[in-house]
């Protein structure tokens, strides 16, 4: 089966919702302390959300200086699959792994509740196992996740396929500029997702592991969990002679 | 024992960012009654001390850490202000 590892800060919430999902995914969920040097041999990496460190100097930025981070950033320079959900998102953002930085939401207000997204892509590790490009219930629940880059990267990221998740209206529509329902923090070009260049590291706000078994009423999360085991799976199986002759 | 140089980095989100904080502030400002205040900006202070062989040093350092930890260059800027050498076992020294 294949181990899926989830991050834990001191200050991280959606630890044990992360690991849930991957078992709902039918991965083996693998906890990885933060002050751990290595990432004990996972399949793929999630950075839940919470609030790393008290999210003390900005969202993200100490979790970034975390021993376990450097392992982080080593795995995702081989390839390896790093998912970063909310306050895991800022992290990677603040480390430099997946483009942009999170701001402030536009109205302030820390926001909890449901969003609309769509996929920008199927074809990647992270969206492989969702049926359609149509419109997934997701909730949302942080203080800073207005999406920011500058005018050239947002066009750059457009251009390259790097835009993974937008907002958009509940019927499924673009949101409108200044739709505060459809795209609530005010995210530059309703952004909600995103994938470094290389594709194998992906930064989404709304958590999709709070959204993933039918018992919480809604599992539109679950595939994108799902997606990750799969492609964990797949990577692994594709470097089948590295692992052979790793059993004492 | 070094000298310790005292600094302090002010850290300002990059003009054209969007500072909805410092928008707060401006939309309270008609209820003090004040008028003609503008472009509020809304950032942050960090005071600390550096032990090194001269201010020279000590500022290397301090440019370092306003760089790569307590600012982000790609929404923020910083400024830094030398606060005085001072003892390591002085407080604040007088400016």
């Amino acid at each position: 089966m294949t181990r899926v590892g989830v991050v834990i800060f001191p200050g991280s919430n959606g630890d044990e919702d992360a690991l849930q999902a991957i078992g709902l995914a039918d991965g083996e969920p693998v906890a990885l302390w933060h002050e751990a040097a290595s990432l004990d041999g996972v399949g793929a990496v999630i950075l839940p959300g919470g609030f790393a460190y008290g999210d003390y100097l900005r969202a993200g930025v100490i979790a970034r200086f975390s021993p376990v981070m450097r392992a982080v950033a080593a795995f995702a320079a081989e390839g390896g699959l790093v998912l970063g959900i909310c306050n895991g998102f800022q992290v990677l953002a603040e480390a430099g792994l997946v483009p942009g930085a999170l701001l402030r939401n536009r109205r302030l207000r820390f926001l909890g509740r449901d969003v609309t997204v769509v996929p920008e892509r199927l074809d990647t590790p992270f969206t492989r196992a969702l049926a359609t490009r149509g419109p997934l219930r997701l909730p949302i629940a942080h203080g800073e996740g207005c999406y920011y880059a500058d005018e050239a990267t947002l066009d750059q990221l457009e251009r390259d396929g790097q835009v993974l998740f937008r907002y958009v209206a509940a019927d499924g529509g673009p949101a409108a500029p200044g739709d505060d329902r459809a795209n609530p923090n005010g995210s530059l070009r309703a952004i909600a997702g995103v994938l470094n260049a290389a594709g194998n590291v992906a930064g989404l706000m709304p958590h999709p592991e709070r959204a993933a078994e039918a018992v919480l009423r809604n599992d539109d999360g679950l595939a994108i969990i799902r997606s990750l085991v799969e492609s964990a799976a797949e990577r692994a199986a594709s470097a089948g002679p590295v692992l052979v002759g790793t059993a004492p | 024992m070094s000298p310790t140089f005292r600094f302090a980095v002010n850290v300002t989100p990059k003009a054209g960012i969007l500072d909805p904080q410092g928008r707060a502030v401006e939309q309270s400002l008609p209820h003090l009654g004040v008028s003609g205040v503008s472009a509020i900006r809304v950032g942050r202070r960090v005071e600390l001390s550096v032990e090194a062989s001269d201010a020279a040093a000590a500022r290397l350092v301090v440019e370092r850490l306003a760089g790569e930890l307590l600012s982000n260059p790609l929404i923020e800027t910083f400024q830094i202000d030398p606060l005085g050498a001072a003892s390591s076992l002085v407080g604040e020294p007088s400016r």
